[in-house]
């Protein structure tokens, strides 16, 4: 993969999956609108958003079941953007799997193969099903499988073919917890192993964190962000992407100058009058409007003002409303007199616990902190978040 | 049950009435069960019974004696030929035409959306859904005025027998077209089907088991017609036609012979059909 990712740097092009101002509408309804993007070749690249974002048109326009109204789809130099889907280097592991019924294991798996002329299918196919682990039953038709080995069957039945580019739609909606955390390391596994280019759709941000190199967060037919996991966690650039991406305390206020030597910090009185400094290199506001983000577990809490370390920034008392003990952590959820419920995320390593109705105090260090633009929804996302997780 | 309850330590009266009743709770779905299939089996068995009989007059309806007569000579010398052969050739003809015709409408209506669809839907009930008698002499006007007297015979009854079987076939395969998830033919596509190969591999024999019974269907359909042939045959006899004027004289037993010879081979149809399956099945176990 490094290799990959080297000559990537070096300008050449040589299996990347471009999509150059794709566009598609659906009578007066625009799925994914003038979208530019590059997925680098041996890359494991996820497309996360809500439904109805446009992720799975997305995908769809390139495994070649849609056909986009305007723009290209190219793999490397090739265009690809009219071509029959069944003379496009791709596969995809479908949603719901899409098995056929009425053939084996073994023959689903070796679909792809025989479709392109291979004659001697029987070695690849022992092959694909040990990456698979399931040489035991390759002679049993799909409906005799567990919900997760028909995933890896799926998963093989594409895999076999070597595509260009792997498309996985929603690949582990349809397995348990358990199942979908095991199966998520072992698509990892196999990808690193073959070193294909994945594309995976998904809306659980947390599946899109774990197993991608790079994701892109879409919303109406855009991408919003596109970046590593901790680069869009750790600098969201939209309320959007921070509300949809774990989760963030949102303060809005307005910026009021600069402190420290080259401006580093950026001073913001907040709507209740607190003053915070929040860094200029992690501040995207260009106005006066500003929102600070912080995420909850970078918050700290305090019994009193006084117990705050020098340096950090404080808000202004308030009253602890719910106390969660969630094992690993206690969260809170603090609520100070005209501002917003603050959640705060504090490691159990034997620190105090406050009940609900205590007096605290919240604190943060200015470097946690991040700015974004005060013209902007503060709630973006976060309905887009809670139907992602239902 | 023990008839006589003189047993040496008796069980009380109550205890009998709720032991019987017990029993029969337990075994009313096999009792109502067998009853059932009584009454659907036994015109069959009166059908193969009755070939074996010997009647001394016309009519082939008193048992009176064992016989072989009528499976040695089933085409009653040759009298029985030209009708079988009619309402043979009609109903394979009938079943192929219907089916591909009924097959093709079917994947239209479930797989695209043109104008009319629904009118094209509702239209193919009508077959279905209209009297037969209806049928029949409507069918009669429109193939007297339109062609005249010399079109009735063997075209006149293709054609009417081909009309009602598509609309069974279009129902039939319809179902289970719909009951396959449309997924599977983008999945073959995927991977590398051509539109050729995806009908081929995946439609095809998803969809060949409804398309098998539409065409079984058809076949049944079209042998036994009578009304609808009466009244578009002309002077050509089909197998049902020829009994029917047969009864005025006397039907021979040869009929119940040919009647038991269909039963047989549906069953062997479905031996065909079904065996492979369940050894299959208890193999697997």
């Amino acid at each position: 993969m490094s290799k990959n990712t080297d000559t990537l740097a070096a300008g050449s092009v040589a299996g990347d999956l471009r999509l150059v101002n794709v566009t598609k509408r659906f009578g007066d309804f625009t799925a994914v609108n003038d979208l530019t993007l590059t997925i680098p070749q041996g890359s494991f690249f996820a497309l996360l958003g809500a439904s109805g974002c446009g992720k799975t048109t997305t995908l769809r326009m390139v495994s070649g079941l849609e056909e986009p109204t305007a723009g290209r789809v190219l793999i490397g130099e090739g265009d690809i953007t009219r071509l029959r889907p069944y003379k496009r280097p791709v596969n995809t592991v479908f949603q719901n799997y899409a098995l056929f019924p009425h053939l084996t294991v073994a023959e689903n798996i070796a679909f792809g193969l025989k479709r392109r002329g291979v004659k001697d299918v029987k070695q690849p196919v022992q092959d694909m099903l040990d990456l698979i682990e399931l040489s035991h039953i390759g002679s049993r038709k799909p409906n005799q499988l567990s919900g997760g080995q028909q995933q890896r069957v799926a998963l093989g039945r594409a895999l076999i073919n070597r595509p260009r580019v792997l498309l996985l739609d929603e690949p582990l909606g349809a397995l348990d917890l358990k199942l979908r955390r095991q199966m998520q390391i072992e698509l990892k596994r196999i990808q690193t192993e073959v070193g294909l280019t994945f594309v995976h759709v998904t809306h659980d941000q947390e599946e899109a964190m774990t197993m991608a190199d790079t994701i892109a967060v879409m919303n109406h037919g855009r991408i919003e962000q596109l970046g590593s996991p901790t680069d869009l966690y750790e600098n969201p650039k939209t309320t959007f992407v921070a509300n949809f991406l774990g989760q963030s305390n949102l303060l809005p206020g307005k910026a009021v100058g600069t402190v420290g030597g080259d401006g580093e910090h950026v001073q913001v009185t907040l709507d209740d009058g607190t003053r915070v400094l929040v860094p200029s290199a992690r501040n995207c506001a260009v106005g006066e409007q500003i929102i600070v983000g912080v995420r909850p577990e970078k918050m700290s809490i305090h019994a009193s003002a006084a117990e705050v370390p020098a340096g950090r920034n404080v808000l202004a008392p308030g009253l602890v409303t719910d106390t969660s003990f969630v094992g690993v952590s206690t969260q809170y959820l603090v609520k100070a007199a005209g501002s917003e419920e603050i959640g705060v995320f504090v490691q159990n390593d034997g620190a105090q616990i406050f009940r609900p109705g205590t007096e605290v105090v919240v604190s943060w260090d200015p470097s946690q902190g991040f700015g974004l633009d005060g013209r902007q929804d503060i709630d973006a996302g976060a309905e887009a978040d809670l139907e992602a997780a239902s | 049950m023990p008839a006589h309850p003189q047993v040496h330590h008796r069980p009380s009266m109550k205890t009998r009435s709720v032991a019987v009743l017990n029993w029969f709770r337990k075994h009313v779905i096999a009792i109502v069960a067998g009853l059932i299939f009584f009454f659907l089996l036994v015109p069959n068995a009166v059908v193969v019974w009755m070939s074996f009989n010997k009647p001394s007059g016309k009519y082939n309806v008193k048992w009176e004696q064992f016989s072989l007569d009528a499976w040695k000579n089933p085409l009653n010398d040759g009298i029985l030929h030209d009708p079988l052969m009619l309402s043979l050739e009609i109903a394979l003809v009938a079943t192929l035409v219907a089916t591909v015709l009924g097959t093709m409408i079917a994947f239209a209506i479930v797989r695209h959306s043109f104008k009319g669809r629904g009118f094209v839907n509702s239209v193919l009930f009508l077959p279905m859904a209209a009297p037969e008698i209806v049928m029949g002499t409507t069918l009669l006007a429109l193939f007297l005025n339109t062609f005249g007297v010399g079109f009735l015979g063997f075209k006149s009854i293709l054609i009417a027998h081909i009309m009602f079987c598509v609309s069974y076939v279009v129902i039939t395969v319809k179902s289970r077209l719909n009951g396959m998830d449309p997924m599977l033919e983008k999945a073959a596509q995927d991977l590398y089907a051509t539109p050729w190969q995806t009908f081929w591999r995946v439609t095809f024999p998803l969809v060949a088991p409804g398309i098998g019974a539409a065409a079984l269907l058809s076949f049944a359909l079209s042998f036994d017609d009578f009304i609808i042939t009466e009244m578009t045959a002309g002077s050509s006899l089909t197998f049902p036609y020829w009994i029917w004027n047969a009864v005025q004289k006397g039907i021979p037993p040869q009929v119940n012979v040919i009647g038991s010879l269909m039963l047989v081979i549906t069953l062997a149809g479905i031996a065909v059909a079904e065996v492979p399956k369940w050894v299959k099945a208890t193999k697997s176990h």
